[in-house]
């Protein structure tokens, strides 16, 4: 699978889904709307900042509460191409491979990255690059039976070609 | 062959599979697919996508509009609006429109739409309510929710499981909300990350399923995926006065296996609350300063049953709460409403200065009726209390009991429930 690359924003341990995308915006479910709240509770300069191509590292049980899909909708949306971090809440990853959007688990890279860095991910070896440090981790590679969801290019696709 | 969990067992069955390991991937067959006004019409939308068109069963799909209904303005009339036409096409039996619905978790249990041994997805995060019944349920997003109601099927990776040994009966006025905030302040917010949470021993007797309802609830405050309980006569006598299908009684192994095993005494458990800004903040009254208070909510799906509503009352009969204080009580079902009608428990509500509300989750995800302004703080008996969760990011939110927050109500600060009954409490 291709190789994400990107410049990286920092967050913290719990990251929660309220945070990640508040309620008062869920009766939409576009995702340009979604994207300009993306994590406004936590840092509300984030979706003026983000960029395409931009990675999320972040601490423990990422994704934490809710099972609101929008959640991983409103990173994609906002142009994050890959959040990594040593745990992930389980709807939050089941629904962000769902939804075709690149998480890798990694308790060393989540403490060793800092922000502004750029950093390369390869999705099928789970190798993660600091091309600013020069520093290279191993992540957790998906599951094959996983990898061929995202390959499908998401649940849907995948229960069609069954 | 290793010995299973009960919720390996229940998953093994749900795949056609004689056994399962922790870690294994399979595809089970559901036996329920549920969804709510925020989550189903995304699922909705992504329908069309599918070759094959409609759903996979009528009769297995549950739709309830419980979070920003009866709506709260005009973009969450469209969602109720989109959910209301799929079903109607669809021919959903089970599709609830205000009047008849209620908070999702309360109302499907209460309809007989739960069995043990059921395998369920939900399409919003607190389904692993329905373990109390001894049925696999579990949250999941939009899509899972729409391939589930496409194809009846969805995949899970087996989880392994932490076994929690009760013993001892509560105390009152210490109730099941109470024991999983000790639980959560316990083992943190993802101490159960990825597992089951399997609650077992002498001690689950002692438990009403309102208890039990509550403690499965909030198991995904801890970061599990299921949480659940034997099927007992309680259980049992719940399902027959629902006039749920007769289900499927599954049991974990003697020599089943689980990753790590708590011993708690229920009767040692004291009024727990959970401060700013997670469940794992738990703290009982020893350890509690004076803390003044804006707010009381006493609802949602993990605190809006009869027994709730009851132990509120209890504290709160012939006593009036604290001036400057709202205290928003939202019954979690029409059935529950009327209940608390014919056994007076709206009155004593009314009459202590609190405002009863229609069947709603409003407030607890700060959609409407009881959001937060700057600094205020309110003590909830709803399930989360991240930054921002009812209101202002300032804000703060202090889970408890219903006895707690109806004591905390009174007192106009968080405030410990037993000084209100003596410790002789009359439980339902």
């Amino acid at each position: 699978m291709k190789e994400a690359e990107g410049r990286v924003f920092c967050f913290g341990e719990n990251v929660d889904t309220d945070v990640i995308i508040p309620a008062r915006y869920l009766a939409s479910s576009e995702p340009e709307v979604l994207a300009a709240h993306c994590m406004e509770d936590i840092d509300a300069s984030f979706a003026g900042k983000v960029r395409n191509g931009d990675i999320i590292v972040a601490g423990k049980n990422f994704g934490c509460g809710s099972s609101r899909e929008h959640a991983p909708l409103a990173i994609k949306a906002a142009g994050v191409c890959c959040v990594i971090a040593p745990t992930f809440a389980r709807i939050f990853y089941r629904n962000a491979i769902n939804i075709g959007l690149p998480i890798v688990e990694c308790a060393e890279a989540a403490r060793e990255i800092r922000e502004g860095d750029i950093v390369s991910v390869d999705f099928e070896s789970g190798m993660i690059t600091d091309e600013t440090t020069g520093k290279t981790f191993r992540g957790q590679a998906f599951p094959p039976f996983m990898q061929k969801i995202i390959d499908a290019g998401g649940l849907i696709n995948y229960v069609n070609s069954k | 062959m290793m010995g299973m969990t009960m919720t390996q067992k229940i998953l093994a069955a749900g795949a056609g599979l004689d056994s399962v390991r922790a870690g294994d991937l399979i595809e089970s067959e559901l036996n329920l697919v549920l969804g709510n006004d925020i989550t189903a019409p995304v699922a909705i939308r992504e329908m069309d996508r599918f070759t094959k068109k409609g759903v996979f069963d009528k009769d297995k799909i549950a739709l309830v509009p419980d979070h920003f209904v009866p709506a709260k303005d005009i973009k969450s009339a469209e969602n109720c609006k989109c959910v209301r036409e799929f079903a109607r096409k669809n021919r959903i039996t089970n599709y609830f429109e205000v009047g008849e619905m209620g908070i999702e978790h309360a109302l499907l249990p209460e309809r007989g739409l739960v069995s043990p041994g059921d395998v369920i997805i939900g399409a919003d995060s607190h389904t692993c309510t329905y373990g109390a019944l001894g049925a696999f349920a579990t949250g999941v997003g939009s899509t899972d929710m729409a391939a589930g109601m496409a194809s009846g099927k969805a995949w899970f990776k087996v989880p392994s499981a932490i076994r929690f040994l009760l013993k001892g009966s509560l105390q009152p006025p210490v109730s099941g909300k109470d024991v999983i905030l000790h639980i959560i302040g316990m083992i943190g917010v993802d101490g159960a990350l990825y597992q089951s949470m399997e609650f077992t021993g002498e001690g689950v007797a002692s438990l009403s399923m309102d208890d039990r309802f509550t403690i499965c609830n909030m198991a995904i405050e801890a970061g599990a995926k299921n949480g659940i309980f034997p099927v007992d006569e309680a259980a049992l006598a719940y399902e027959k006065e629902h006039g749920a299908r007769p289900g499927k009684i599954f049991e974990a192994d003697a020599d089943a296996e689980y990753t790590a095993e708590y011993e708690i005494d229920l009767s040692k458990i004291k009024p727990t609350v959970a401060f700013p800004h997670l469940p794992e903040n738990a703290r009982t009254f020893d350890d509690i300063p004076d803390i003044p208070v804006d707010q009381v909510v006493i609802g949602s799906c993990t605190n809006g049953r009869i027994s709730d509503l009851r132990a509120a009352a209890m504290i709160l009969q012939g006593r009036h709460i604290a001036k400057g204080m709202r205290c928003i009580v939202i019954p979690a079902t029409n059935k529950i409403y009327l209940q608390a009608m014919e056994e007076g428990l709206i009155k004593t509500f009314l009459e202590a200065g609190a405002v009863v509300s229609t069947p709603t989750c409003g407030p607890c995800l700060g959609g409407y009726m009881g959001i937060l302004a700057a600094g205020e703080r309110c003590v909830s008996t709803t399930n989360r209390n991240f930054v921002g969760r009812m209101g202002d990011v300032t804000s703060e939110i202090y889970l408890a009991s219903p006895a707690t927050a109806a004591a905390s109500a009174l007192c106009g600060k968080i405030a410990d429930p037993t000084a209100f009954t003596g410790g002789t409490y009359e439980r339902s």
